[in-house]
């Protein structure tokens, strides 16, 4: 429905505009030289552009796809939850099993958000944000349009800045559809009220919805470790495809990595070695260790490779 | 032409100006080499080479999209691509053929790639993007998505992204390519109008007679090399004519021709041709009727740009080895 609405619109508002756009045009070309070299650049230029990006990643069918994948996930697992708990016995019962706070979500839909947070940090996020982000400058390099932002001129570190930025604003959006998704469905299927947190100690619903809320934007700093990376791979190759498929890669070996207990040494630098440690959030009273190495090893991984992208970026001759 | 640039410009200063520019590939391939190109304001400046002759390189140098090995190129007076933030968005360009979103509209390709133009104001953005489709031909098209233009749409497109502001220099490489003969002549009625603005247009083509039509300036390129750049009535003028006799009798035509000391006498049909002798033609036609001569037609034929690139390159124009 949006994308005919949408055209639509758009060329009601041209007709309008067509109207004066030839004496607009006569008065800019009356005055050579003015518009186009004597405004200086607005200092909200980044915005502008960013906008632009961020516009474009999400008018991308690819891009609505990933959330929607995203979306799914609480809704599968919280389907899964209630047919296992349909006789009435409490959930799994088994607290090793499954993602963190499962056996909860039974007593307190608020959990499920907990829960489908939990279940994607791993491997659904981030390989979304790896999706997004290694496409971010090889996409343009291969469909040839990076050429022609480079002379418009959006300037080199300029756009990769807009192109990071926009990666980050993804992490967000996908993190806040997971969790807006689960709570929706956790409304829908279980009972809301006060919840335990893993301390025993009880708080309230509003205070469990806070919770919520900054456990998603921890989720979401979480991955802004693979996003610098994934921006890096995609500064390297000309084909948005390998870059893609390059970044999940890397994630997926990092992962596994994580699991060998022989290089426990190598461990604690790998970017998704604290990713879990948000559950912390959820203790009586909050315990930061964790999610602050989390979130210092995140913001290493974003220097180390937001320089490197930037290195390798703006001094790349573009032939593609 | 008397407008304001020109007075900031001033005649002197070209617009564009490189210095023994140089670009050698990672594998050591030399696309340029050592490249002294002058592109006067106000000219339309046709740049002609084989496939492969490094006109593609020297573009995007210019356009800072490729740092040169050596040598140094002034676009606009400054040096690129070290001033690309203040050059560049005098610069309307079209490099190889246009790129677009194919999940976007005509014109929010448009709208995108203003935005990504610090200098773009964002107020005037819609108005100055229907302006160019409708400078373009595409107004009536510009709601539908780029996947579906044809060749020629993409083209006009690109065009329209090239001229979302008033430039002082439009750099168009191959702009008529996958149109039409009717678009092909409204691209090149629309060059002469931006060149009469005081617009300088640096066209690249492979289109001999595209460039004899519409460029005042041209300049040769092969291998790499720069072979001879100039107005274009100059370098046609240096490629001399050929003399042509239109005659039943060519073998006759042929030997009195020799006889009189006509060079690279060739035959073919009923026309005998032949470099003409540096005197008096008519003493060449008094000669033929003396013969016997039976002579239809007799003539210098003007050189065309044609004939001067062939002298030049000695070649055909086909893809450089």
């Amino acid at each position: 429905m949006s994308r005919a609405d949408r055209a639509a619109a758009d060329t009601a508002a041209a007709d309008t505009a067509v109207a004066d756009t030839a004496a607009a045009y006569t008065a800019a070309v009356d005055t050579p030289g003015q518009g186009g070299a004597a405004r200086a650049p607005s200092p909200l230029w980044t915005l502008g552009l960013f906008r632009s990006e961020l516009v474009v990643t999400l008018r991308r069918w690819r891009t609505l796809a990933l959330l929607g994948v995203l979306a799914a996930v609480p809704v599968l697992v919280g389907i899964a939850v209630k047919i296992e708990t349909r006789d009435g016995s409490g959930a799994g019962g088994g607290g090793g099993e499954g993602p963190a706070f499962i056996s909860q979500v039974t007593n307190n839909g608020l959990f499920l958000v907990f829960t489908a947070l939990a279940a994607t940090l791993p491997f659904f996020l981030p390989m979304a944000i790896g999706v997004i982000a290694g496409d971010a400058i090889a996409g343009e390099a291969n469909a040839g349009t990076l050429r022609y932002l480079l002379v418009a001129p959006a300037g080199r570190t300029r756009l990769l800045l807009a192109k990071y930025a926009t990666t980050m604003a993804f992490c967000l959006l996908a993190t806040l559809v997971v969790a807006a998704s689960a709570l929706a469905v956790g409304a829908l299927l279980f009972p809301l009220g006060d919840l335990t947190t893993i301390s025993g100690t009880r708080i309230g619903f509003a205070e469990g919805l806070g919770r919520a809320l900054l456990i998603a934007l921890v989720v979401a700093a979480s991955l802004t470790g693979v996003a610098a990376l994934g921006l890096f791979v995609s500064t390297l190759t000309g084909s948005g495809i390998a870059a893609m498929a390059t970044t999940v890669g890397l994630l997926i070996t990092v992962q596994i990595l994580d699991q060998i207990p022989q290089l426990h040494a190598v461990q604690p630098y790998l970017f998704s070695h604290y990713w879990l440690s948000f559950a912390d959030l959820m203790r009586e009273p909050l315990y930061w260790d964790e999610v602050r190495k989390n979130l210092g090893l995140q913001a290493l991984y974003a220097a180390v490779f937001g320089s490197a992208a930037w290195a390798r970026f703006a001094a790349k001759d573009i032939t593609s | 032409m008397g407008h304001p640039s020109a007075a900031r410009t001033d005649a002197p200063d070209p617009v564009i100006r490189t210095r023994a520019l140089t670009k050698r590939y990672r594998g050591g391939q030399l696309a340029v080499d050592g490249l002294d190109l002058t592109v006067p304001a106000g000219s339309v400046f046709g740049f002609l080479g084989p496939n492969g002759s490094g006109k593609t390189t020297t573009i995007r140098m210019l356009m800072g999209l490729i740092e040169p090995t050596s040598g140094s190129a002034r676009v606009l007076g400054h040096p690129m691509p070290r001033a690309s933030r203040a050059v560049l968005p005098q610069v309307g360009a079209l490099i190889e053929g246009p790129a677009l979103y194919g999940f976007l509209s005509g014109r929010d390709n448009l709208l995108r790639y203003d935005a990504a133009d610090p200098t773009a104001d964002p107020r005037t953005r819609r108005a100055r993007v229907a302006a160019a489709l409708e400078r373009v031909g595409l107004t009536a098209a510009a709601g539908k998505k780029a996947k579906a233009y044809s060749l020629g749409m993409k083209q006009r497109l690109g065009l329209a992204a090239a001229l979302l502001q008033p430039r002082r220099l439009l750099v168009l490489d191959e702009p008529t390519n996958g149109l039409d003969p009717q678009g092909m002549r409204e691209i090149r009625t629309l060059i002469r109008e931006l060149a009469a603005d005081g617009t300088t247009v640096f066209l690249s083509s492979h289109l001999l007679d595209e460039i004899e039509q519409v460029c005042s300036h041209a300049a040769v390129m092969a291998q790499g090399r720069l072979l001879t750049q100039g107005a274009v009535a100059d370098l046609a003028a240096r490629a001399r004519g050929r003399l042509v006799v239109t005659t039943p009798d060519t073998a006759d035509a042929a030997r009195v021709l020799k006889e009189q000391g006509v060079g690279d006498v060739v035959t073919a049909e009923d026309q005998v041709s032949g470099d003409p002798p540096d005197r008096e033609l008519a003493e060449l036609t008094a000669a033929l009727v003396a013969a016997g001569v039976r002579v239809r037609g007799f003539g210098v034929e003007r050189a065309s740009l044609e004939d001067a690139f062939v002298a030049l390159t000695g070649e055909g124009f086909d893809v450089a080895g």
